[in-house]
Order: structure tokens, then sequence, then C-alpha cells
């Protein structure tokens, strides 16, 4: 009996998922093929054009060529990780010798020196960026608060900001290396300079973003809410941090998406002219050096910017999904 | 009984780039403890001005609020507000939103434990014990209003202030809220000032309707005493003649004795106060 019954069920589930595959169809469709569609075609006309555009390197690469180069770059990584592991394991051995040789030998470990790769210069890369766009940040969203919570201080520093927010990073970035020389004298230096001046690059450009769109966030309470605070009679440091700051997050979180893709953008030109070993200066050279694989090589590092930027931004946006109150605010 | 709380001789004058503009002129009135007032009148009249008032959202032009022998300067807990859009803090759930309240009323007084007992007491008063950890987007309109009147109710006021409470909500919920104000104002007895335009809610729920008249320079117009018994049916009322007499009484005055005219200018009047009062909310916060 209870068998029947649950052959009765299955039957009438099979049905009802019968009766919904078109909708469910009609979804995927959507949500997956069509992506793969547009995809496809950019890539039918990228390789199209890349044939016919001739350069002094040779042909302008096309998918076929960059996809070659992302398994040269890889091995290449591999390779020089190996040639590392060796090195360290020779300085190891011979360190250990000289020691059972002379016991109050004090070993010396040097750093392998090889060529970074390009894996390296992507983490190097990921790492200025975060720490240039993390120093942006812990500046700009107390600025933002502040500014949106006292009109006397926006209207003072809103020209200063106006003015700033659209300079471009080449601007900035004699300027900026030349005070990090001045200024960051070091025999023993934690870091590099070129890595600095890459840093300091990226917070200048992507701080207005963060600290506009903070300041608005501020500004724009609810009336309603800032009655309760004061019914209440918060003090001011409880007003912000219970009602002020959580009130902003959405307004902070959209600046702070706003500010990640510009320092992204921002720091390969940086790179570049810094020649902080990065993703800029891996084009940087790659420009320079001009072999037939050249052109491959920073079309490949051009979609590797492209991708990661990408998901830079999706990580944002999940963090946003997950911090944020605001559930109604259209995130996309 | 003595008076708890004395409205007296209020002005209250906005200062607009045409001139000054009266809004209220002269408002006088003494509340005693344990009285539940009802402030009627149409909109634009300055109702929500005297609630502003005697909350300290606002300072009176001349005149001023005494309450239990002291001048009101500053809002506070002693005078919880339920505002008319809830006013809940949408990134806390109700729990918290309460909790936040408590949490300053009785920083000293009560002890952590203490404070949850009471955070649940007051929720279980307004029947929303379910929904503790509920957040104010997946709660319905009259959940979120039952709420808010929880958090105005754990600070426990002298006056409790109400400006049209259940304006924002659909008929039938309205009745509900209104019943459970009434069986919670058994059990506490508390003070309160509620705004309102509907006139039945008035009577059901008053022991004194003040009826305001229009504006510019809106006075109190009539007081009418609401004696009727408690706890009051609103079904077995609705067949009252004692009942029926005071909601006409009231629609008399409203429709009769200050008849608002809508001519185009009074409505742009209105919005002008409304302007003008939202101008001198932005600057006072």
């Amino acid at each position: 009996m209870s068998s029947l019954i649950s052959q009765f069920i299955t039957k009438k589930n099979e049905t009802v998922i019968k009766a919904q595959m078109p909708a469910y169809l009609v979804h995927f469709l959507h949500a997956v093929t069509l992506p793969i569609v547009g995809i496809l075609v950019f890539l039918l006309i990228w390789s199209a054009a890349a044939n016919n555009i001739n350069t002094s390197l040779g042909k302008f690469p096309g998918p076929v060529a960059v996809s070659e180069q992302i398994v040269n770059l890889y091995n290449e990584h591999n390779e020089s990780r190996k040639k590392e592991i060796a090195f360290y394991e020779r300085q190891d051995k011979r360190n250990a010798a000289r020691i059972a040789k002379d016991p109050t030998y004090n070993p010396k470990t040097r750093a392998f020196t090889g060529k970074e790769t390009f894996v390296d210069q992507i983490g190097t890369s990921l790492i200025t960026v975060l720490s240039g766009f993390v120093l942006a940040a812990i500046i700009a969203i107390p600025l933002g608060i502040a500014i949106g919570l006292s009109k006397a201080l926006n209207t003072a520093i809103n020209p200063v900001i106006q003015i700033f927010k659209p300079v471009s990073p080449l601007a900035w970035l004699p300027l900026v290396t030349m005070v990090v020389s001045a200024l960051y004298v070091s025999p023993d230096p934690m870091v590099a300079k070129s890595f600095l001046v890459s840093m300091i690059t990226v917070t200048l450009c992507c701080i207005w973003p963060m600290v506009i769109n903070t300041s608005v966030g501020v500004a724009s309470l609810d009336s309603d809410w800032i009655n309760v605070s004061r019914v209440l009679r918060l003090p001011a440091l409880k007003h912000i941090q219970k009602i002020v700051i959580p009130a902003s997050i959405p307004a902070i979180f959209t600046g702070m998406r706003m500010s990640l893709g510009i320092a992204w953008m921002v720091l390969i030109a940086a790179e570049m002219l810094a020649q902080n070993p990065g993703l800029g200066k891996f084009v940087w050279d790659e420009f320079q050096n001009g072999s037939s694989d050249s052109l491959s090589r920073i079309m490949t590092a051009v979609i590797v910017i492209g991708l990661i930027g990408f998901m830079l931004d999706r990580t944002m946006m999940q963090l946003q999904r997950m911090l944020s109150w605001d559930k109604t605010s259209e995130v996309r | 009984m003595s008076t708890l709380l004395d409205i007296s001789k209020i002005d209250m004058v906005f200062p607009t780039p045409k001139g000054d503009f009266t809004a209220l002129k002269d408002v006088d009135l003494k509340i005693k403890k344990g009285e539940f007032i009802s402030l009627i009148g149409h909109s634009g009249c300055g109702k929500s001005t005297v609630l502003n008032v005697v909350a300290g959202l606002y300072q009176a032009t001349s005149g001023g609020v005494i309450l239990n022998g002291r001048e009101v300067s500053e809002p506070g807990p002693e005078r919880a507000v339920v505002f008319q859009n809830h006013s809940l803090l949408p990134w806390l759930t109700a729990y918290q939103n309460v909790e936040l309240a408590v949490d300053q009323v009785f920083a000293k007084s009560k002890s952590a434990a203490e404070k949850k007992d009471w955070i649940e007491h007051n929720l279980r008063l307004v029947h929303m014990e379910h929904a503790m950890h509920k957040r104010p987007d997946e709660i319905s309109g009259g959940m979120k209003q039952r709420i808010g009147i929880a958090r105005a109710l754990s600070m426990q006021p002298e006056v409790l202030l109400m400006d049209e409470p259940f304006g924002a909500l659909d008929a039938l919920t309205r009745a509900h809220m209104q019943d459970s104000l009434m069986e919670i104002q058994d059990e506490l007895n508390n003070t309160v000032i509620m705004i309102t335009h509907d006139v039945d809610e008035a009577v059901l729920l008053s022991d004194r309707i003040v009826m305001m008249t229009n504006g510019p320079a809106a006075t109190i117009g009539e007081i009418l005493n609401i004696d009727l018994e408690r706890p009051r049916d609103r079904l077995a009322l609705a067949k009252d003649p004692k009942y029926n007499e005071y909601r006409s009484e009231v629609l008399t005055f409203l429709y009769e004795k200050q008849r608002k005219v809508e001519t185009i200018s009074t409505k742009r009047d209105t919005k002008k106060i409304a302007k003008i009062e939202q101008s001198t909310k932005s600057a006072t916060a």
C-alpha cells in the first residue's frame, strides 16, 4: 500500500516537473546560453579582425595565440618555482655544511633573485591595489562621515574634493615619486619604493568616490531616525555608532565598489611608470621587449586584468549583500 | 488630580524669507496624570507642531511646556514619541530596536537580565513576542507600528506622544491597533497625547478631545470631554446615543465651524507650512 502511494507521488511529481520544464528551460537559456553566445560571437569577430591587422611585430594576436600564451606563462611560472626551490635547497645544504665544519659560522641566507613570473606579478598587483584601497578607505570613510554630519565642513571641503576628483593618476605620479624618494629614506626598506609610489597613487585616485558617497549617505539620513536618537538622548559617539554608520552602510558600499574599480584601472598605469613589479610592468616590459610573442602576451594580460577587475567587483558585491541591511537596494 | 503636563501659552513663529509665519498662537492646555488626550484638526493646522514642542524637538517662540514642574527644553525619553512612519531602525530586529531604547534609559538602573525581561515584557504587551527577532522589512505595517509603541512604552515615559500612529494603516488593522492600545491603557494608565484625523478613533480612545482651529495662528477651538465608561467596546458604542452625540459634535466642529475651504491658495499655504516645518526640522537636527 505504502509503496503504491509513493509510486503515485513520484509519478505526480514527475508530471509537475515536466509541466515546469519550459519555464526552467527559458530561465536556463537566459542565464547561461545567452552569455555563452555573446562570448562566442566576440571571439569570432576578434579572430577575424586579428587576422587582418599586421603590425611590425607580426599579426595581431587572436584567441588561439592568447590561449597558447596562457599555457606558456603558466609553465614559465612553474619552472621558475622549481628553480627557486632548488636554489634554496642548495643554499641550505651549503650553510649546513659550513656549520658542520665551523659551529661559530653565522649562516647567510640570500633571497632568490629570479625574474618575477606572470603569476607573481598578478599577486603583486593585487597586494598593491588592495593596500592602496584599504588606505583610502581608512581615510575616506571617517572623513566622509564628518563631512556628512557637518554642513559647514561640507561647504568648506567640497571644492577641494571636486577639484582633485578628476585628476588623472598620471599627473599625480611624478609628484608622488619625488615625495616618496625624498621622505622614504631607509637603509633597510620594508617595502620597495615602486610599491609605495603605486600604492599612494592608487589611494589618491580612489579616495574621492568613497568620501563623496559616504558623506551623501550620512547627510541624507532619515529625519525620523535622527529624532529617535534625540528622544533617546544618545551621546554623539553613540549616535554615530548606532544610527549614522549603520544607516549609511549601503551608501558606503556603493562608494567602495566605485573606488575599487577606479583603483584597479589606476594601478595598471601607475605600475607601468613606477616600475612596480605587477601587471602594469609586465605589459610595459613586453612592449619594450618587442619579440614575436609580445603582443599575444600583452593581450593575455589585458584579458587577465579584465577578469580580475570583474572578480574584484563581484567580491565587493557579495560583501555588500552579506553586510548591508538594505536588501532591497539594487545590486548589479 | 493635579496637573502633570502644562502646555502654557505657546506661540510658534517660523521665520520665512517673506517674513514671519505664525503657525500657533496662544495654545494653552493642562493635562492630568493618566489622561488620554486627542488632538484633532484639519491637516496643516499645526497639530504636529504642538506635539513636537511637547516632545522638545521644536522650541516654542514664546510660552513653554512644563512637565512635573520642570520646563521642557530638549527631547527626552520621559516624553517618548511614537512616530507616524514607525521609524524603526531597519538594520535592527524588533528586539534590538527596543533594546536600543532600554539600554539607554535603564543603563544603570537595570541589570542585563532585568533589561532582557523588560524588553520581552514590552513586546509581549503589544503581542509581538512571536516576531521578536524579525527585522522591520520582514513584518507588516501594523506589526511595525506595534513595535514602535513597544519601544516608546519601554522608556516608561511620563507622557506618551503619538503622532497619527495609525494613520498609515488600513481600516481593519487600525481597529485592531486601537483595541490593543485600549487594552494597554487599561493596564498601564499612561498619560497620552495622540494626534489623529479620525473622528471615531478620537471618541473611542480619548478622555478629552482637543479640537484645533485652522491655521495660520491656529489655536485650541473647543475641548470635548468624553464621558464614556471604560472598558469601551466599539460594537456596543456604535449604537450608543451618547457616543454618537460626541461624534457629531466633533464632526460639527470640523465641518461647520472650521470648514476648510480648499482653494488653490490655501493648498499652497499648507504646502508652504510643510516646507517651512521641514526646513526648521533640518536646521534643528
